[in-house]
């Protein structure tokens, strides 16, 4: 009972922010209603059993892409009024668009049926009463899908390379630390020799 | 009346049309489109995970990391670009990206 309690609010909650993002007036609110609906949808994670991904959800998203969102909407000086021009005018096309796609994926619902022998070939079955989600998903993900695991990490250090790539600017007249020219100064060149008369100091 | 597996897909389907008019509705804004787009991703991984219990095999929960993974990085890239282009031009309005037109 709880548990249909907590889908509804959920997801009562997950779909109301979510139309806040797309229709707030401020961008800053859109991105902190987008971190809403990301903690939302951890918790229908949760209650699916999948504690793991949940978990991960508001690490990566909320923690990191959200943040990144926020910092990228802080920091660009963009007049967004100007930007929300025309949005009565798109108003009717969007609409007409995503009510054939909500009556398209209704129109699926209604049809599909999962095959008996789909249930029976599940590639990695879970054992909840022997296993927690996280010990299972490891298990699985270190050993029969090691390769995607590094191929995601590959994807990752490629964007994270990129990212950088695009955004370091070198300014110009900055002093930084030269570390071959240190290494290549000799006692010629770095240290002087003088008599000190006694009394008159150099 | 229990919570099943089509609940979780009509959220899903929600969430993704609302993506999808979120991009609609907002045409000049590359960030919002941007985080539609992260919206339509949610909504696909709330599919796997959902498909994932229903069929008690947990490939689903590691398509969902994997689809995380992507996302992360497609916003790091994305609003890297959305930053350097800024840097640019001065502006990020979708109708003002037309350097390549012919």
């Amino acid at each position: 009972m709880a548990a249909t309690l907590f889908f509804y609010l959920f997801s009562a909650l997950a779909v109301a922010s979510a139309v806040m993002v797309i229709t707030a007036r401020n961008p800053v609110h859109s991105v902190l209603f987008l971190i809403l609906c990301f903690f939302n949808a951890a918790g229908l994670f949760i209650l699916m059993g999948a504690e793991f991904l949940a978990m991960i959800l508001v690490v990566v998203y909320v923690g990191a892409v959200a943040v990144l969102f926020l910092f990228v909407v802080m920091m660009l000086d963009v007049d967004f009024v100007k930007l929300r021009e025309g949005m009565a005018s798109y108003l009717p096309v969007g609409g007409i668009i995503g009510l054939i796609v909500l009556v398209e994926l209704a129109l699926l619902f209604g049809t599909w049926a999962i095959s008996p022998e789909a249930i029976k070939a599940a590639a990695a079955p879970a054992n909840a009463a022997t296993m927690t989600n996280t010990a299972a998903l490891g298990e699985i993900l270190y050993t029969k899908y090691i390769y995607w695991f590094q191929a995601s990490g590959m994807i990752l250090l490629v964007a994270m390379v990129g990212a950088i790539v695009l955004t370091l600017r070198h300014k110009e007249g900055v002093k930084r630390q030269s570390i071959a020219a240190q290494v290549a100064r000799t006692p010629a060149t770095a240290v002087e020799i003088r008599k000190v008369e006694p009394g008159q100091g150099i | 009346m229990m919570v099943g597996l089509s609940h979780y897909l009509t959220v899903a389907a929600i969430l993704f049309t609302i993506g999808i008019f979120g991009i609609f509705l907002n045409r000049k804004n590359v960030i919002i489109i941007m985080m539609s787009v992260e919206l339509m991703l949610l909504a696909v991984n709330i599919n796997l995970v959902a498909f994932s219990t229903a069929l008690n095999d947990l490939v689903g929960q590691v398509f969902a990391l994997l689809v995380l993974t992507v996302a992360a990085a497609e916003a790091a890239i994305g609003l890297a670009i959305l930053v350097t282009y800024f840097r640019n031009r001065g502006t990020i309005a979708v109708d003002d990206i037309t350097l390549m037109k012919g």
